[in-house]
């Protein structure tokens, strides 16, 4: 099995020399793993055992259990800034991926006037403005402390735009040209022929720009100064880098304590769920993603 | 149109080849302006909203850095806030400054010799690795922590090496001291380039491994051939493979050099404090939209711009001379 994969040419690995790269690669993926196994046994661990154990969870904890998770919940901090996070997210990249479509697509062919819009665009990945002149162009458009001010100053990434509009010239002409004989418009062409073609990419970069909305924390910072608003990542830093306790936590005797620390687990874990769900699935798309935007641009 | 009809009273001989080699001309250049604008009326529809976008979220802001030659009051706004001329930029004279700019070097210098080459070195072993299950593995793995935000991140790093952490409970009970990392001021400039190299020395392998793959695997087996063993082909075939994506990225990296990771740097400057973890953003940040003085931070932020700029196109031209093709060629 193993020698048929390797070419020819290639001398055979010494055992030593096999022995050290397998335990550099087990060591590279034990540091990155790690961490999720961690974090996730001391979200499910009693106070007792926490107490016990001196707050550290290695690998299980004895006897699991979900009272953090039902504290974070009883709250209703954690549950609301869960529901803002989830909205912008989805709000936000439909939004996103809709005006990256349309820009990327006109200016995908030779336009009038295409070439000054694409400088435009590009000259946005060298120079930026600054943090304060976006702040007060925020205050100014009276988006401050709006759920907008999260998703319109970001609605169109350069590096975003750039993938699409790549992929989208990489199409064959024919199948365009086929397509415009048959009477069919730019927009038929763009929802009948070039989207279709696109489902790989469009998946890479909605995933891009979700994960980005999912995070957003700078932006709220900056933006949000009502906490009523807030989404995940502000909270996250709130009750787990901050150290503010939980609020709201009704704990009724006889029933399994969390201690703050699997609460503050558990707020982790329920800002990375969802980023763990998507990946796998997304993920055997990123080289083709990254590169036509990287290489080509 | 109207000079053709001005020489119809020529002879006809003249006209028609004048008209011809006008007909000429007009293929040449394609059809009228308005014939074109009406051809690509839908894409120029389509383009607006994005444009539009880009004009009012990247070019106005441009504008709004006025406030530099001001002193703005929010309350009076940029028509009748006072003008100061140059008085703002007496701010690259004090030492809170400095002590911005100077964190910001340490990061940047730290970055480029620890984070830089570590997706280099981590392609390469992953290249190495021939079984293709494996290496689907391995991948998927190390491009994950790309994916974790950094209040995620830090949130973890905190329950790891943080105070009541891992590490110094593990410490504790070798009978060693119990450091925190987390509040180390000391530490701070590693602890900020070890989480980045945790979190995108992986998602970094992308762009070297196609690069890898780019490389003919006849100028391996021609070395190969040639008695060239495993490290002399390491030198000679793979790693002249990779110096212009190598190049690219550098120069990528020397536009950003001054925006060393802010929203970490800024989620950690209250553990470990100001004189340690307070960079060029954070500096802008803090003074500006925090304490109101909008003309001086605005002026650090403008200035460290134009140098991420200069850099950028500076070090393009260096790529150029060099033979390389650098972000745009030309």
């Amino acid at each position: 099995m193993k020698t048929s994969q390797r070419p020819p040419w290639m001398e055979a690995p010494t055992k030593a020399g096999l022995a050290i790269k397998g335990m550099v690669i087990a060591v590279v993926c034990l540091l990155v793993l790690y961490p999720f196994v961690n974090i996730v046994a001391t979200s499910l661990a009693g106070e007792s055992e926490i107490t016990r154990r001196g707050g550290i969870i290695p690998l299980f904890p004895s006897e699991p259990t979900l009272a953090a998770y039902k504290t974070i919940f009883a709250g209703g901090v954690v549950s609301h800034a869960l529901l803002v996070s989830a909205g912008i997210t989805i709000i936000g990249t439909a939004l996103n991926l809709v005006v990256t479509i349309a820009l990327a697509y006109g200016l995908s062919r030779p336009i009038v006037g295409g070439r000054f819009v694409l400088t435009c665009v590009l000259f946005t990945m060298l120079f930026g403005a600054g943090i304060i002149p976006n702040f007060l162009l925020i205050k100014a458009l009276g988006l401050y402390d709006s759920y907008a001010s999260l998703i319109v100053p970001g609605l169109v990434s350069a590096f975003n735009f750039l993938v699409l509009r790549n992929f989208f010239q990489n199409i064959p002409a024919e199948l365009l040209d086929s397509a415009r004989i048959d009477g069919a418009g730019d927009l038929a062409i763009l929802l009948r022929i070039v989207l279709p073609l696109s489902k790989a990419v469009l998946a890479v970069v909605a995933l891009f720009y979700a994960v980005g909305h999912w995070n957003a924390f700078f932006n709220a910072l900056l933006y949000l100064s009502d906490t009523g608003k807030w989404p995940l990542p502000l909270v996250l830093r709130l009750y787990v880098l901050q150290g503010q306790p939980v609020g709201g936590a009704t704990e009724s005797p006889g029933e399994a304590v969390a201690s703050i620390q699997a609460v503050q687990m558990a707020v982790v874990v329920v800002a990375l769920v969802p980023i763990l769900c998507v990946y796998p699935f997304l993920q055997r798309y990123f080289t083709k993603g990254v590169l036509t935007g990287a290489i080509k641009g | 149109m109207h000079r053709v009809s001005r020489s119809s009273g020529r002879s006809p001989d003249r006209a028609a080849s004048r008209a011809a080699r006008q007909a000429a001309r007009r293929v040449q250049s394609g059809p009228s302006l308005g014939a074109r604008l009406r051809r690509d009326r839908v894409m120029l529809l389509l383009v607006l909203p994005g444009f539009l976008f880009f004009v009012v979220f990247h070019y106005v802001p441009l504008l709004g850095n006025v406030i530099v030659f001001q002193d703005y009051q929010p309350y009076l706004g940029f028509k009748d806030s006072p003008w100061v001329g140059l008085g703002n930029f007496s701010v690259f004279a004090e030492p809170d400054f400095y002590r911005a700019l100077l964190n910001t070097l340490k990061f940047a210098v730290l970055q480029l010799v620890l984070f830089f080459p570590a997706p280099i070195g981590l392609a390469l072993l992953l290249n190495s690795i021939i079984s293709p299950k494996i290496k689907r593995f391995v991948q998927s793995v190390v491009y994950l922590p790309h994916f974790i935000g950094w209040v995620i991140l830090i949130s973890i790093s905190q329950q790891l090496i943080g105070g009541t952490g891992l590490l110094p409970q593990f410490l504790g009970e070798l009978g060693l001291p119990r450091v925190d990392l987390m509040t180390s001021s000391g530490f701070f400039p590693w602890l900020v380039t070890l989480q980045l190299i945790w979190k995108d020395a992986g998602w970094g392998t992308i762009i070297y491994l196609a690069a890898l793959l780019n490389i003919d695997t006849e100028h391996y087996e021609a070395a190969a051939i040639d008695g060239a063993d495993r490290w002399r082909r390491l030198w000679h075939v793979t790693l002249p493979g990779i110096v212009p994506v190598t190049l690219l990225l550098l120069i990528l990296n020397l536009g950003s050099i001054l925006s060393v990771g802010f929203e970490q740097i800024l989620l950690q400057r209250d553990a470990v404090g100001a004189d340690a973890a307070e960079v060029l953003d954070t500096y802008v940040y803090f003074h500006g939209v925090l304490d109101g003085q909008w003309g001086p931070a605005a002026a650090v932020g403008l200035v460290k711009g134009v140098i991420g700029l200069v850099l950028i196109l500076g070090a393009n031209k260096l790529a150029h001379r060099l033979g390389h093709e650098g972000i745009y060629s030309r």
